[in-house]
C-alpha cells in the first residue's frame, strides 16, 4: 500500500517537471525583453543590463531553467512586474475567494448531478432521462459568461434577491460570504453538473444490468437501497474520475466567472496579469493551477482503492 | 468475361472495393437519416449562409459609428454616417452600443469570425494531432518522450494555455486559432496513437508489411482511412470548443482586437452598461449559444452513427 503510494507519487513527478518546463519555455520564448519591461521606459541601457544580470537572463536557457526551477521548488515564484510584490504573496492574497468558489461549486454540482444521474438511469428513457440529456448538451453549449449575465439579469436585477457582484471574506461572517457566492457557484456548476450527471447516468445504467442488482432486488431490498448501495457505489469509479478531470473545466470557468462577478480571486488575477503582460504572475498562476489539477487527479487515482477493493496496483 | 475470373488479384481488388463502397454508402445514409445530424446541420447551414450573405442582410459596415445614435434600444430608428460622409437612415434591429455602432451588423459579421475560428481550430488541431499520433504510434523510441510532453500539456487547463499564448503573441486571427488549437492537440494525438496501435495489429496490415509495402503507404492507405470516422467526430467537438474559447478570450479582452466584430468583443463592449442595456450581451450570447449547440448536436449525431464504439462509452 505504502509502496504503491510512493510509486504513484513518483510517477507524477515527471509530469510536473514537464509542466514546469513548458510554462518556462512558453514565457521565456516571448518576444520582448523582460528586463526592459521591468526597468520601464526611462531606463538606460546600463540599468537594463544590470537588471538582466540580476534576473540571470544573461545565462544560457538550460541554466536559467535550472535556477528558476530550484527557486520554484522552494516556493519563490519571482517578482510581479505589475504589482511589484512577490508572486507567492500575491497568490496567497487571492487564494481564499477562488477556493471558496471552487468548493461551493463542486458541492452544488455533486449534490445535484449524482442524484439526477442515478434517477435518469433508473427511469431510463423516461422524461427525466430525456430532459437530463437535453440539459447536458445545453449545459455544454451555453458559455459561462452568457449564463452569468442571464442569471444576474433575472435573479439580481429583476427579482433583486441576490447581489449583482462582489465578494465578502469568510472572516466577515458565513452569511454574507455564502450570500455573495450563491450566484457565481450556480453559474459555474451548470457545465460541471452536465458533465457529472451524464457520466453518472451512463455508469449507473451499466451497473443496473449486473446480476447482483437482480439478486439484491430478488432478496427484497428496498429499491432505494439497491440504487444507492449496490448500483451507485459500484458505479463510483467513472464518476470520481470525471469529477477529477472536470477540475480543468472548473479552472477555466473560474477565470471567466470571477471576471463577470468581480471576485478578487486567482482567475481575476490571471486576466489582470495577462492584460498587463505580467509574465511572472501568469507563470505562477498557471503552475499553481496545473499543480492542483495534477494533485487532485492523483487523489482520484488513490480513491479507486477505496471504491473498488479489487484494484490493487 | 473470362479474363477477370482467371486473374485472382483482379478479382480480389474488385470484391474488396465493392464492399468498402457499400460500407461507405450505408454509413453516409445512416448519417443523413440521423435526427441530431439533421438539426445541427440545418442550423449550421443557415449560419454559414448568414455569414456569407452578411453584406446583403440589411447590415451596415460593422465598424461604422455615429455619436448621435449611441445606446439605442432594439428596433429604434436612427442615423449612421458612412465613411464617405453620407448619412443614412438605419433601423437598429438589436440596438446600438456606446459608440453608436449597430449591434445587428456586428453580430451578423461576427458569425464569420466564429465559424472561421471554429473550423480552423479543428483543422489545425487535427493536422498536428494526426502527424504526432502517427509518429508516436510508429516510431516506438519517440513514443515515450512525446506522450510525456502531451501529458504535460494536458495537465495545464486548456483555457490558461490559450490565454498565455495570446498574451505573448498579441491577438490576431492566426495566433488566436493556434493558441486555441494547441491545448486540443494532445487529445487528438492520443486518439490517433491508440487507433494506430490497434490497427497495426490487424491481419491486413501484417499482410501489407509482409508484401514489403513502405511504411508511409501503409499509413496513408490502411491506417488513416480507418481513423477518419473518430477524427471527424473529435474535430466537431474541437470546433465547438474553439468557438467558445475564442468568445471567452475576446470577452476577457485578451482575444482579437476590439475593433474586429466578434461576438465576444460585442459582449465585452456591453459589459459596462449591462444594467441598462442587457441586449448588448444577450443578442450575441444567443447567437453564440445556438452555434455551439448546433455544432455539439451535430457531433453527437456523427458520433452515434459513425463511431458506435465511442457512443457506447459516453
Amino acid at each position: 500500500m505504502l509502496r504503491f503510494l510512493f510509486r504513484r507519487l513518483l510517477s507524477t513527478l515527471p509530469v510536473l517537471v514537464i509542466v514546469a518546463l513548458l510554462v518556462f519555455l512558453m514565457l521565456r520564448l516571448t518576444p520582448g525583453d523582460p528586463a526592459a519591461v521591468m526597468a520601464g521606459d526611462a531606463a538606460t541601457t546600463e540599468q537594463i543590463a544590470q537588471i538582466r544580470q540580476g534576473l540571470g537572463l544573461d545565462r544560457s536557457i538550460p541554466e536559467q531553467f535550472a535556477i528558476w526551477f530550484g527557486k520554484t521548488l522552494s516556493g519563490d515564484l519571482g517578482q510581479s512586474y505589475y504589482y511589484k510584490t512577490d508572486v507567492t504573496t500575491l497568490i496567497g492574497q487571492r487564494l481564499e475567494p477562488t477556493v471558496s468558489l471552487a468548493l461551493t461549486t463542486i458541492t452544488i454540482a455533486v449534490l445535484v448531478a449524482v442524484p439526477l444521474g442515478v434517477l435518469a438511469a433508473w427511469r431510463f428513457g423516461g422524461w427525466l432521462d430525456r430532459g437530463l440529456m437535453a440539459f447536458s448538451v445545453l449545459g455544454f453549449s451555453i458559455p459561462v459568461f452568457v449564463l452569468a449575465y442571464l442569471l444576474i439579469w433575472a435573479v439580481s436585477l429583476k427579482l433583486g434577491w441576490l447581489p449583482v457582484q462582489g465578494y465578502k471574506r469568510l472572516a466577515d461572517g458565513v452569511g454574507p460570504w455564502l450570500y455573495h457566492l450563491i450566484l457565481p457557484s450556480i453559474t459555474l456548476s451548470v457545465i460541471y453538473i452536465a458533465l457529472i450527471a451524464r457520466v453518472t447516468r451512463a455508469s449507473v445504467l451499466e451497473t443496473l444490468g449486473e446480476d447482483y442488482i437482480r439478486t439484491a432486488r430478488a432478496k427484497g431490498l428496498p429499491e432505494q437501497r439497491v440504487l444507492m448501495r449496490h448500483a451507485l457505489v459500484n458505479a463510483a469509479v467513472p464518476i470520481i474520475t470525471v469529477i477529477g478531470i472536470g477540475i480543468a473545466l472548473l479552472i477555466g470557468g473560474v477565470v471567466v466567472t470571477e471576471s463577470v462577478y468581480a471576485i478578487p480571486g486567482l482567475g481575476r488575477l490571471t486576466v489582470d496579469a495577462v492584460l498587463a503582460r505580467d509574465f511572472p504572475t501568469i507563470q505562477g498562476v498557471i503552475l499553481l493551477f496545473s499543480f492542483v489539477y495534477v494533485m487532485i487527479n492523483l487523489a482520484v487515482d488513490l480513491s479507486y482503492l477505496f471504491f473498488d477493493p479489487r484494484i490493487r496496483y | 468475361m473470362a479474363p477477370p475470373a482467371t486473374d485472382p488479384t483482379a478479382f480480389e481488388t474488385l470484391s474488396v472495393e465493392s464492399a468498402s463502397v457499400l460500407a461507405q454508402q450505408s454509413a453516409w445514409s445512416r448519417v443523413r437519416r440521423n435526427t441530431s445530424v439533421r438539426i445541427g446541420g440545418i442550423v449550421l447551414v443557415v449560419l454559414v449562409l448568414l455569414a456569407l450573405a452578411a453584406p446583403w442582410l440589411g447590415t451596415v459596415d460593422p465598424s461604422l459609428f455615429d455619436p448621435g445614435s449611441r445606446d439605442l434600444l432594439p428596433g429604434r430608428r436612427g442615423e449612421i454616417t458612412t465613411l464617405e460622409g453620407e448619412t443614412l437612415k438605419h433601423t437598429f434591429l438589436m440596438g446600438s452600443d456606446s459608440f453608436g455602432r449597430d449591434i445587428y451588423s456586428r453580430v451578423v459579421y461576427g458569425t464569420r469570425v466564429s465559424l472561421i475560428v471554429g473550423l480552423f481550430t479543428a483543422l489545425v488541431a487535427l493536422a498536428f494531432g494526426i502527424v504526432l499520433g502517427l509518429v508516436a504510434g510508429y516510431l516506438r523510441w519517440l513514443d515515450g518522450p512525446l506522450m510525456r510532453v502531451m501529458d504535460g500539456v494536458m495537465a495545464i487547463p486548456a483555457i490558461l494555455i490559450a490565454i498565455a499564448l495570446v498574451a505573448m503573441w498579441r491577438g490576431s486571427l492566426g495566433t488566436v486559432v493556434i493558441a486555441i488549437a494547441i491545448p486540443e492537440i494532445p487529445r487528438v494525438t492520443r486518439l490517433v496513437r491508440s487507433l494506430v496501435l490497434s490497427i497495426r495489429e490487424e491481419p491486413y496490415v501484417e499482410a501489407a508489411v509482409s508484401l514489403g509495402t513502405p511504411t508511409w503507404k501503409i499509413m496513408a492507405r490502411h491506417i488513416l482511412p480507418n481513423c477518419v470516422a473518430p477524427l471527424v467526430v473529435q474535430g466537431t467537438f474541437i470546433c465547438a470548443s474553439g468557438i467558445l474559447v475564442e468568445a471567452i478570450l475576446s470577452f476577457l479582452g485578451v482575444g482579437l482586437p476590439p475593433d474586429i466584430p466578434t461576438w465576444g468583443n460585442v459582449m465585452a463592449e456591453g459589459r459596462a452598461q449591462f444594467n441598462e442595456y442587457p441586449h448588448n450581451i444577450f443578442f450575441p450570447g444567443i447567437f453564440l449559444a445556438v452555434t455551439v449547440l448546433a455544432v455539439n448536436i451535430l457531433g453527437d449525431g456523427l458520433r452515434d452513427t459513425l463511431d458506435p464504439k465511442m457512443a457506447k462509452r459516453v
